[in-house]
């Protein structure tokens, strides 16, 4: 079932303007192996998704492709990331922000301390010119920022921290943003509305890579999809293609073979995840 | 009333030179969650650039201060250069040690810079009085005052509008989330460095003003410790709060504990910080203002 690595255009233009990742291994404290050849391209403009249970090395991706492998003690032992041809594995991540790369971590962590506004400064850091429109763009894409503009950003609700959360990293007016489980802890009304943002922000010209577990969503707005486990991509297909993938939809999906939707009657027949490679 | 009013103003007094040498413990652990025990020894350097440059080469006073408030933040930028960065993600207590360690070397250094007579600065105040009713209050006590409330607005300013200021304060609450938005957390812990050497110098010119210093002048940023635990050793406000506390009291006791309770034998002021962060410790054990640490068994 591994699929072939054969994507690699440069969308319409054909430009070839792309954030791309081949080969990646990432270890950890010189001895865990967490990313075992990655290869992945995000082109400029496109939503893609990437899926795989805990543990896939979905995070750690985000991290090597953002430069916070460092902290972490992880380090990139093959492979290259390069933007726009250009190598970016050996920047540093304020670098990397400056070159247009920006990730919403998993958890939203927002400055819970700080008022929404400066939540948003904060996230401007690195591109301190022309702030007033980016604050523009992201109080139009979330009025309710706007409205608590003042307030402690610790009190607002899950769904709103979340929507903080990406507008911050929209005021380094990226170019790719990486989001890191956007809906996770949402109720599925809020995740319907990050969905339709997310398809807002696209609109606006910024690629996307979307990490989820929320396969519905996350196949349902991107182009393309990449699903991995165990520190490999196992799937590479255009995202309507894995949404028809029986396997994919078996275990991303919950849905039966004959297209059901899984109930907790079948729950024991799948209680063994199956693996396409170990 | 007068004896009362006058001790206040001498502990509030005191109380701004530990306020100026707590915040410079505070910006540091905010930023990298590093209790810095290298303040006495980065005071005490201060203290002695401005007796070196005012006296030695005889500069102005005022340029004297200047060059050794620069001083103080060169020193304290190439200590964290040299010894801290390459410890971060260390265990805590190490670095701790380290701090200790540099300290010692500062203090000695500046004890031999010193020698072994005690050296006067010429600070502009002296000894000077002035009486405000029956009160009779030091000029550099006022000074000490201004030049804390000063420091303390302009960080505050600082902390709330600049861009750097505000990275600061990312950074001290989320290191990780501050790297996602390019905020270069290595520029921060150098900067929060810089600041706490410039107060330290600044702390130490006020400690020589009146009697001057010796070689056991750097004993008296210790107090800033109980200071700063009083308040909480992540809030500068509280810093300021505790330090101030911790110098009223410690006036207080000066003036009125060998009448009242004289069985606890002279120079009992000395141990006051200690006593007054004994008791609250006892009932706050995360200081007046500090964040509580919560914890999940």
């Amino acid at each position: 079932m591994v699929a072939t690595l054969g994507w690699k255009t440069g969308g319409p233009g054909g430009a070839g303007r792309l954030l791309a990742v081949e080969n990646l291994e990432v270890v950890y404290d010189e001895v865990v192996l967490v990313l075992r050849g990655v290869s992945l391209t995000v082109p400029e403009g496109k939503i893609v998704a990437l899926l795989g249970g805990n543990g896939a090395g979905k995070t750690t991706l985000l991290r090597a492709l953002t430069g916070l492998l460092d902290i972490h003690d992880g380090d990139i032992t093959k492979g290259s990331i390069s933007l726009n041809g250009k190598r970016v594995d050996n920047l540093d991540a304020p670098r990397l922000v400056r070159q247009g790369i920006s990730q919403v971590p998993e958890g939203r962590r927002i400055f819970a301390e700080l008022t929404v506004e400066e939540n948003l400064r904060a996230g401007a850091h690195s591109a301190p010119t022309g702030i007033a429109d980016r604050f523009d763009r992201v109080y139009s894409l979330f009025p309710v920022l706007a409205q608590r503009r003042k307030g402690t950003a610790g009190f607002l609700s899950g769904g709103e921290q979340q929507m903080l959360a990406i507008g911050r990293a929209l005021m380094s007016d990226p170019r790719y943003l990486l989001l890191d489980e956007p809906s996770l802890g949402l109720a599925p009304q809020l995740v319907q509305q990050i969905r339709e943002l997310i398809v807002e922000i696209n609109k606006g010209g910024t690629a996307v890579l979307l990490v989820e577990q929320n396969a519905h969503m996350a196949l349902s707005i991107s182009e393309h999809g990449y699903v991995m486990e165990n520190g490999r991509v196992v799937m590479d297909k255009p995202s309507a293609e894995l949404q028809q993938d029986d396997d994919v939809k078996e275990f991303y999906l919950g849905l039966h073979k004959e297209g059901e939707l899984q109930s907790f009657r079948h729950v024991k027949h799948y209680r063994r995840r199956k693996r396409w490679l170990s | 009333m007068t004896r009362l009013l006058q001790s206040l103003a001498a502990g509030v007094g005191q109380g701004s030179i530990y306020a100026l040498l707590a915040l410079a413990f505070v910006i540091i652990y905010k930023s990298m969650r590093v209790v810095n025990f290298a303040v006495p020894g980065m005071m005490i350097l201060g203290a002695y650039m401005v007796v070196y440059f005012g006296n030695v080469l005889g500069i102005n006073f005022w340029i004297a201060l200047l060059l050794a408030i620069l001083v103080g933040a060169v020193v304290a930028f190439l200590i964290e250069r040299l010894a801290i960065r390459p410890m971060i993600g260390k265990p805590v207590f190490a670095i701790a040690i380290i701090t200790l360690g540099i300290d010692v070397l500062l203090r000695v250094v500046t004890s031999d810079l010193i020698g072994t007579n005690i050296r006067n600065i010429r600070d502009p105040w002296g000894l000077k009085t002035f009486n405000l009713g029956d009160v009779v209050i030091q000029h550099r006590r006022v000074a000490m005052v201004v030049a804390a409330a000063l420091v303390c607005g302009l960080l505050f300013l600082f902390f709330r509008y600049s861009r750097i200021g505000l990275a600061m304060r990312a950074t001290a609450f989320d290191q990780e989330a501050a790297l996602t938005l390019g905020i270069s957390v290595g520029t921060v812990f150098a900067l929060s460095w810089v600041i706490a050497g410039g107060l330290s110098a600044l702390a130490g010119m006020f400690v020589a003003t009146g009697s001057g210093i010796d070689q056991q002048s750097a004993f008296v940023a210790l107090k800033a410790l109980p200071a700063v635990i009083l308040g909480g050793i992540d809030s500068i406000p509280g810093a300021v709060v505790g330090a101030l506390t911790v110098g009223i009291f410690e006036g207080l006791s000066n003036t009125y504990q060998i009448q009242y309770l004289p069985f606890l034998g002279q120079n009992f002021a000395q141990v006051v910080p200690y006593v007054i962060l004994f008791i609250v410790l006892l009932v706050r054990p995360y200081g007046l203002f500090g964040t509580p640490e919560i914890e999940r068994v």
